[in-house]
């Protein structure tokens, strides 16, 4: 009876392992294949195996030659870097509000917030678009990092609710103590919740460098653009013919990223079940 | 007795801060009535904002007789009036309320006075401000740029649903723009071949939607499931490996899955060959490029799902599954009565909002197909076009504006009215969470 369920157990864990290593393997090819293929020489998407028989660099060295593309790193790195300042500012700030002060309308105006925020955003791309050019912001890192940190404040449910789990008691003795609210923000409400700000940051982060939509539609000088759209105007004009360049590209913009992920990964879990336990 | 407040009021309602002067709020004062020349700068755009959004502009681009020559006069763009127009009505309409909350003050501060105290000097306003009126300080940053970059965009929105603003015959600057009223709705549900496209494209979003968000639900349970499962080594290893698709954007993701389910060169129909298959038209065909769709989709999105139902596992105490064991409970009775509805408890919520997220899941179908295989029976809509890509390219390729508004404004009733539902009903949103 014992060494029966012993077995069976063990058959149990045997078939869950291959299934682990099926979808370790789904989930790993199309990166391989995408790196193998950025040191292959010749333009061609086809090739007989994986594994490339001779390795070449030659992809990598055209991708610095005819394109800007330290620049658009560069670019990319300062509009990220900056939306994820600002939006994270901007979005714990309004989380804070909503979750630790009572005012009247507050519920009208989160409601009205989490509405607004479910709007398809292409329409408004070109209200968008002639507002910046009203304001002769078009082309500029500037107008993007203010758009993208201007839709931030619309994800504070997130933020509110991890708020919602620090004891209003720890606010109120600190305030009892002669804490201005900034202080009580900044020294009691930001050091507790370091998970949620670094998973904020990060998915901002992101945000700003994957972004190729409207960032394609405001820059227009190939020195200012960023990586994801310069990239995706690669792809746009010959994707067929060269696809190892493109495999390159896509390398270069994806190896910074996720490696972040997956340093940070212990704040993503922790960021992501705060969210989940809360629903 | 002086009636301090009357005074206040009135001469604040002549002129900002001009009731904080007589008040001897100096500072205030003049702060406030700084705004007050902007808004009288402000003032100016308005009749010609009333007359922009009104007519939408009266002369398109014409050619003038100057002389001997005709030469081209630029005329009245009817979008730039429009969106002109709205801005100076909502700083107007900012201004307004700073208006309304200086009179009040004034009249606040005026009657302090009458009953005999001083009015409080600069610093104790400040003070006030960082301290009463923090919530209100603090947020109204955010809401300004709410304000200006996603409510005035999404009025444009609405705004246009009601014009005929589409390509060829309404397109400025050479062609004025003009309200229809419901027109646009009229003919998008009337014309045969409009409406054939909207419901085969609003039928395919819903069996899309549904499908999308049950198999990355299910997928990212189970694998969920097997590396929390008792008995598995190294299940941080397994984590960070099932984090890839994740961590790596999801534009290359989605652009590097195009080219490997490629029919001709792609590495997937290789595979098939070498096992003795035949190729399949995985992008091509429209059954299997919808199949496909759904497939990548699982692939990018079971992750999250894995991360969440993760973290929901690890808080279920070991001691149920204990006593379920002791009552001799089987595996499967252990996750139908233990298991599975925790997790449906706590992730309920997020279902709800990843469904609404994915009738919305733009970048999957523009990326991985375009919305192709292109369908001849359709209006510039191809079969795995959903309805936010059918929009994108209702306003890239065709400019037909109007349309695209009309249904984006359908889109929105659909996802908001799942979301209000959803979020009136989170513990995150209930008041009696926190009783101050």
């Amino acid at each position: 009876m014992r060494t029966g369920a012993k077995v069976k157990s063990q058959i149990g864990n045997l078939a869950c392992y291959v299934g682990l290593i099926l979808v370790g393997l789904a989930c790993i090819y199309p990166a391989l294949w995408v790196v193998m293929s950025s040191f292959r020489p010749g333009t061609a998407l086809y090739s007989e195996q994986l594994i490339p028989t001779t390795f070449t660099l030659q992809h990598y060295k055209e991708l610095f030659d005819t394109y800007p593309f330290a620049q658009w790193f560069v670019n990319t790195l300062k509009v990220a870097f900056f939306t994820m300042i600002f939006s994270t500012c901007l979005v714990t700030i309004t989380g804070y509000v909503f979750s630790k002060f009572r005012f009247r309308g507050r519920k009208n105006l989160m409601l009205s917030l989490l509405v607004i925020g479910m709007f398809p955003g292409f329409m408004s791309m070109i209200a968008v678009y002639i507002l910046l050019m009203q304001l002769h912001l078009l082309d500029t890192h500037f107008s993007l990092i203010l758009v993208y940190s201007a839709g931030a404040p619309m994800g504070f449910l997130y933020v509110k609710s991890y708020f919602d789990t620090i004891p209003q008691s720890l606010i109120d003795a600190a305030r009892i103590d002669g804490a201005g609210h900034f202080t009580v923000f900044r020294s009691i409400m930001l050091p507790l919740s370091k998970p949620m700000l670094v998973f904020i940051a990060l998915t901002s982060f992101t945000g700003g460098f994957v972004d190729f939509i409207f960032a394609n539609m405001v820059l227009s000088t190939p020195e200012k653009q960023t990586l994801a759209v310069g990239l995706f105007k690669i792809v746009q004009g010959k994707f067929a013919t060269e696809f190892t360049l493109f495999a390159a590209g896509c390398v270069l913009v994806a190896v910074p990223l996720t490696l972040l992920f997956v340093v940070l990964q212990r704040f993503l879990v922790e960021g992501l079940t705060a969210g989940a336990e809360k629903g | 007795m002086i009636q301090h407040r009357k005074w206040a009021m009135v001469l604040s309602l002549i002129g900002m801060g001009l009731g904080q002067i007589y008040n001897r709020q100096l500072i205030k004062g003049v702060l406030l009535f700084i705004v007050h020349l902007v808004a009288l700068r402000v003032a100016l755009y308005v009749p010609r904002a009333i007359w922009g959004i009104t007519t939408l502009g009266e002369r398109a681009d014409h050619l003038e007789k100057v002389g001997r020559l005709y030469v081209n006069v630029r005329g009245d763009h009817s979008i730039f009036l429009m969106i002109e127009g709205m801005v100076v009505f909502l700083a107007a309409l900012v201004l307004l309320v700073v208006y309304v909350m200086n009179v009040r003050d004034a009249y606040v501060v005026g009657k302090l006075r009458e009953s005999g105290t001083a009015a409080p000097n600069f610093k104790a306003t400040c003070q006030r401000i960082t301290g009463k009126h923090f919530p209100h300080l603090v947020i109204s940053m955010p809401i300004l740029l709410v304000i200006f970059f996603t409510v005035m965009p999404i009025l444009f929105m609405i705004f246009l649903a009601f014009t005929n603003y589409s390509s060829p015959n309404y397109l400025p600057p050479a062609k004025l723009v003009n309200w229809i009223g419901f027109g646009g709705f009229k003919d998008i549900f009337t014309i045969k071949a409009w409406n054939h496209t909207f419901f085969g494209v609003v039928l395919w979003t819903a069996v899309w939607t549904i499908c999308a968000t049950l198999t990355t639900f299910i997928g990212g349970f189970g694998v969920a499931l097997m590396v929390q499962k008792r008995g598995i080594r190294l299940k941080g290893f397994w984590r960070t490996l099932f984090i890839i698709p994740y961590a790596i954007p999801q534009f290359i993701s989605l652009l590097i899955m195009r080219n490997m389910f490629n029919g001709e060169f792609g590495p997937i129909n290789q595979y098939l060959n070498y096992f003795g298959l035949s190729d399949l038209p995985w992008l091509t065909d429209p059954f299997w490029a919808k199949l496909t769709v759904i497939m990548v989709n699982v692939w990018i999105g079971f992750p999250i799902t894995m991360l969440m139902v993760i973290g929901i596992l690890s808080t279920i105490s070991r001691d149920y599954y204990e006593a379920a064991q002791i009552d001799g409970a089987t595996s499967f009775q252990q996750f139908r009565a233990i298991t599975l509805p925790t997790v449906m408890f706590s992730f309920g919520p997020l279902l709800v909002m990843s469904f609404a997220g994915n009738i919305n899941n733009f970048n999957l179908i523009y990326l991985l197909t375009n919305g192709n295989p292109a369908n001849p029976d359709y209006q510039s809509a191809g079969d795995t076009d959903i309805l936010i890509t059918w929009l994108y390219k209702l306003t890239i390729d065709t400019g037909k504006y109007n349309f695209a508004s009309i249904i984006g404004i359908f889109i929105f009733i659909l996802v908001a009215s799942f979301a209000i539902v959803n979020i009136r009903r989170t513990k995150a949103f209930k008041e009696d969470e926190i009783n101050i």
